[in-house]
């Protein structure tokens, strides 16, 4: 048994927020706040010799993103994460809409979208390889079936790249749309339906604008970490495609220039604060209804 | 709803479901191939999981990533709880751009939080090892707690709560006895996405090991850029087969939670 004394120390900590912030609060701030801005002063400063930086101030990096050949691999990288936004709400945005319609399986096929959520970025990529390969699984069976003769060249090519990030990214599209799809009133439906509109005229002015929610935030969950994204690139379009996640992460390895690198994410930095902005002013329900439905 | 769904929808549906989990059950489905080059079925084998436990790079990885996955999860659902309940059990100034705060992390490219983290330890000279990545581990999974458990908590009956105060128990014991038993699943199921986090982070790893500290991602990646050879798939078969245990246990304790 606890004496008096210290049950009564203990309501005291736990009736305060202050205490319940704090432990968290500090982590996250000294671990995630101070190094983005660590990682900021490292872009304005010169270059050292043997990786990491000397001191002084310099606007050289960000000057260097003019340069067409960095020009380039942002726009390339725009593009690609644009391209997979789009694909990924084409596909998804059908999922969703059956999932909410489903009577018996839908917790079966809600599980089946968010287990991919919670396997191994890497395994699942290691997969589109075993697939794609001059001698994976495609085609072995297409020249075993004798429509091919030569291997088609699918690994290393913009076509796996994109593959690989849809394949990555589609189960976040598809949460967010199914959350506001599931909290679509019935009876609006049901009064259109009385009033004689028809199915498309339905969809057309009712469940879609009320989606509309669902895919700000699920285009904001997938065309985010595309952006970010190296690993796709990386291990299915064997460097060749390069963005800049790549670009990123060769300024932090062989290429040891640690200020060109903070330069460059503090560019994907921003583009994530102005779309977390825009979203968040649009309202944030969808995106907290889909983690919980991962979780 | 009203009507029934058109049947173009149920195949675009049916194939998408086809396209996200085919590849992963042929990728486990090939772990059993005795071919070592995989374009056809050669008969059943276990050979390629029994090179992977002759293999100590893959044994050390598989411990040192449960090791840092158990000490991560326990932390952040710690840290992450107790943030959530302040978000949510409270008004203070500040408590909703505090709460919107706690998306940033979660839509922050991996490959930025990893350099920044690098950035810091660089500029403080300590020294990478299991430490920073368990640093690092932790910074990115309070949110996803916070924001699980913050769902749940937001959607409790407070009658509970409010009960015990009236008769007389102080906070703590309202907090202890009542309002942390009720939210159990939530707590549970922030925990073991902590761990999967954790288990299968490769990107932030990357750039926060040190030499000789190489987690079991850190590791695969290492096999999948190099070679070809089904061991590969035999630890993807293993590190899949935990992680879908875990969903089940996680489905299962929420649905328990929610009756």
């Amino acid at each position: 048994m606890r004496s008096t004394r210290q049950r009564r120390i203990l309501a005291r900590i736990v009736s305060k927020p202050s205490t319940l912030l704090a432990p968290a609060g500090i982590w996250l701030i000294v671990f995630f706040v101070v190094p983005l801005g660590v990682m900021m002063v490292y872009s304005f400063m010169p270059r050292g010799v043997y990786g990491g930086v000397d001191s002084g101030f310099t606007l050289e990096h960000y000057r260097r993103f003019l340069d067409p050949l960095y020009l380039s691999i942002l726009l390339r990288t725009t593009l690609m994460a644009a391209g997979c936004t789009t694909i990924c709400l084409a596909l998804g945005y059908p999922v969703a809409y059956a999932i909410s319609r489903a009577r018996r399986w839908k917790h079966v096929l809600l599980l089946l979208v968010i287990m991919p959520f919670w396997t191994s970025f890497l395994v699942r990529t290691f997969a589109m390889i075993f697939l794609m390969r001059d001698t994976g699984l495609i085609n072995s069976v297409l020249m075993r079936l004798g429509l091919i003769t030569e291997p088609i060249v699918m690994l290393y090519t913009p076509f796996a790249v994109m593959a690989g990030l849809v394949y990555t990214f589609l189960p976040f599209m598809i949460l967010p749309i199914y959350a506001s799809l599931e909290r679509l009133p019935t009876s609006f439906l049901e009064a259109a339906e009385v009033l004689g509109a028809k199915p498309s005229a339905r969809f057309r002015r009712i469940i879609f604008p009320l989606s509309l929610p669902g895919v700000v935030a699920g285009s904001l969950l997938v065309f985010v970490p595309a952006l970010g994204s190296f690993i796709p690139s990386d291990l299915l379009g064997g460097a060749k495609q390069m963005l800049i996640g790549n670009l990123v992460q060769n300024q932090f390895g062989a290429a040891r220039n640690w200020p060109f690198g903070s330069a460059a994410s503090f560019v994907v930095m921003a583009v994530v604060l102005l779309g977390v902005m825009a979203y968040l002013r649009s309202g944030r329900g969808e995106l907290a209804t889909s983690l919980r439905d991962i979780g | 709803m009203t009507g029934r769904l058109p049947r173009w929808l149920g195949v675009v549906a049916g194939s998408v479901f086809l396209f996200l989990h085919l590849p992963i059950l042929i990728l486990v489905a090939f772990s059993f191939n005795a071919s070592r080059f995989s374009a056809g079925w050669n008969g059943f084998t276990l050979d390629w999981y029994r090179a992977m436990t002759r293999r100590p790079d893959i044994l050390r990885g598989l411990y040192l990533s449960l090791e840092i996955g158990l000490t991560s999860a326990v932390i952040s659902t710690v840290l992450g709880t107790a943030l959530a309940l302040a978000l949510h059990r409270y008004r203070f100034r500040g408590r909703a751009t505090l709460e919107s705060m706690m998306y940033v992390p979660l839509v922050t490219p991996e490959i930025v939080v990893g350099i920044s983290l690098l950035a810091l330890f660089a500029a403080l000279n300590i020294s990478l090892g299991v430490g920073t990545i368990l640093i690092a581990h932790v910074a990115f999974s309070i949110s996803f707690v916070t924001v699980i458990i913050g769902a749940r908590l937001a959607g409790m009956d407070r009658s509970l709560e409010e009960a015990a105060l009236t008769l007389g128990a102080d906070e703590f014991t309202t907090l202890v006895r009542v309002t942390i038993p009720q939210l159990l699943p939530g707590i549970v199921a922030g925990a073991l996405l902590a761990f999967t986090l954790s288990f299968d982070d490769y990107v932030i790893t990357s750039f926060v090991t040190g030499s000789g500290t190489s987690t079991l991602p850190v590791v695969i990646y290492g096999m999948v850029r190099r070679t070809i050879e089904p061991t590969v798939n035999a630890v993807s078969a293993v590190v899949l087969g935990m992680t879908t245990l875990l969903i089940y246990v996680a489905d299962w304790i929420s649905r328990r939670g929610a009756k």
